[in-house]
């Protein structure tokens, strides 16, 4: 945990350390300058929220309606040919819409399978290197009223699918 | 796009719990989803105005440019044609800073950012254009050097090195935003077309259109 602790410990305050030590020699008034930034920040943060709510509802709904799991058991056939095991299949298809949700499903692939497991190996490379996409996707086109999208979705799932492909061949690979 | 995405997911959604018999389920996602939206953005916000003042400080003492500066070479190649030292490629350097640290928080204020200045120089604002498809790829595709939330999991659930991971974590990021760029440029021929139609049409009907608005 050596570098991840001192990363997490030191890489925020050291760089609001280094802009403010910055701004202060270059004669910045850096007071004026982040209450407008900031200014900045809320008035983005409440264009954001139209497509924040319209995107959580779906995806909650989608949760609740136990689509998922039946979709998991469809295809857990053909993951298996690609060298998915079956527990993470739940987890690569909430990966894209819901990074709690995903998280919940990661834990519980611990906790039942052992976090050095195939499965739970796989899972975290999983977790680790993809994002929940549709949230992105949403929330930076929402902010600057984007309406069509063109091929950010189909390019963005294709790279999500390469990542769940990927992570349990780097899994195979590197930690045989 | 969005707007089939955004319907289909409800629509399916609601089909898919009447037949599972979890319609109430279903009922009480759709009505509490506001609120938790809402919960949200509420802790969103501070991080949102904390980096939106942070960056702005940098911003101003010149630090942001000298970062852009030194990787110049590399936004050339990502986003050809954008100044690799204007103020757009300096809020996604900063974003992708963000994201690599393993600062979720910080990184979608400036990323949304970034958005804004890409929209500056986009030539049909209601389109994405080439440039923000590319960095909102590369924002999905998530690449960072230190997976801090899952090392934190693998070490509550008893893994003995817990970054052991970290080899393959890095090769599929990595390649997922090489296909996802490559994907980008190849899905970027096909799309020009219709996205040039729309420029025709919104370069002859915007002024009229907004007139009458």
């Amino acid at each position: 945990m050596g570098i991840a602790d001192i990363l997490s410990v030191w890489a925020v305050p050291v760089f609001v350390a280094a802009v403010l030590a910055v701004g202060l020699i270059k004669r910045v008034p850096v007071f004026d300058e982040f209450t407008a930034g900031a200014g900045d920040g809320i008035r983005t943060c409440v264009k954001v929220l139209p497509s924040l709510v319209a995107l959580m509802t779906a995806v909650s709904m989608l949760q609740a309606s136990g689509l998922l799991e039946q979709i998991t058991s469809l295809i857990a056939p053909a993951a298996d040919r690609l060298g998915l095991p079956a527990p993470v299949l739940p987890m690569a298809l909430m990966r894209p819409v819901s990074g709690s949700g995903s998280l919940a499903v990661l834990e519980n692939i611990l906790r039942q399978y052992g976090t050095d497991s195939l499965a739970g190996r796989v899972a975290c490379v999983m977790q680790s290197s993809t994002e929940t996409t549709f949230y992105t996707i949403a929330v930076y086109f929402g902010a600057v009223g984007i309406k069509r999208t063109r091929h950010t979705l189909a390019t963005s799932v294709s790279a999500d699918l390469a990542g769940v492909i990927l992570s349990a061949l780097a899994v195979r690979l590197l930690m045989g | 796009m969005l707007n089939w995405l955004w319907a289909g997911m409800m629509l399916v959604s609601i089909a898919a719990g009447a037949i599972n018999g979890r319609l109430p389920e279903v009922t009480g996602a759709l009505l509490q989803g506001g609120g938790a939206a809402i919960t949200l953005s509420l802790t969103l916000g501070g991080a949102m105005c904390l980096w939106g003042g942070i960056m702005r400080v940098a911003e101003k003492g010149g630090l942001t440019e000298a970062v852009s500066r030194v990787l110049a070479p590399v936004m050339r190649l990502l986003f050809p044609g954008l100044d690799p030292t204007g103020p757009a490629c300096r809020a996604m350097l900063m974003n992708m800073a963000a994201n690599f640290l393993g600062l979720g928080n910080a990184a979608t204020p400036l990323g949304l950012k970034a958005m804004e200045e890409l929209q500056k120089s986009n030539p049909d604002p209601t389109t994405a254009s080439n440039h923000m498809v590319t960095f909102v790829v590369l924002n999905t595709a998530s690449i960072q050097l230190i997976p801090t939330t899952v090392a934190t999991l693998r070490l509550k659930y008893g893994a003995a090195a817990p970054l052991d991971i970290l080899p393959a974590v890095w090769m599929t990021s990595f390649s997922a935003a090489a296909v996802g760029i490559l994907l980008s440029r190849v899905y970027g021929g096909l799309f020009r077309r219709k996205a040039g139609e729309g420029k025709r049409l919104s370069a002859a009907g915007g002024r009229a259109r907004r007139r009458t608005v």
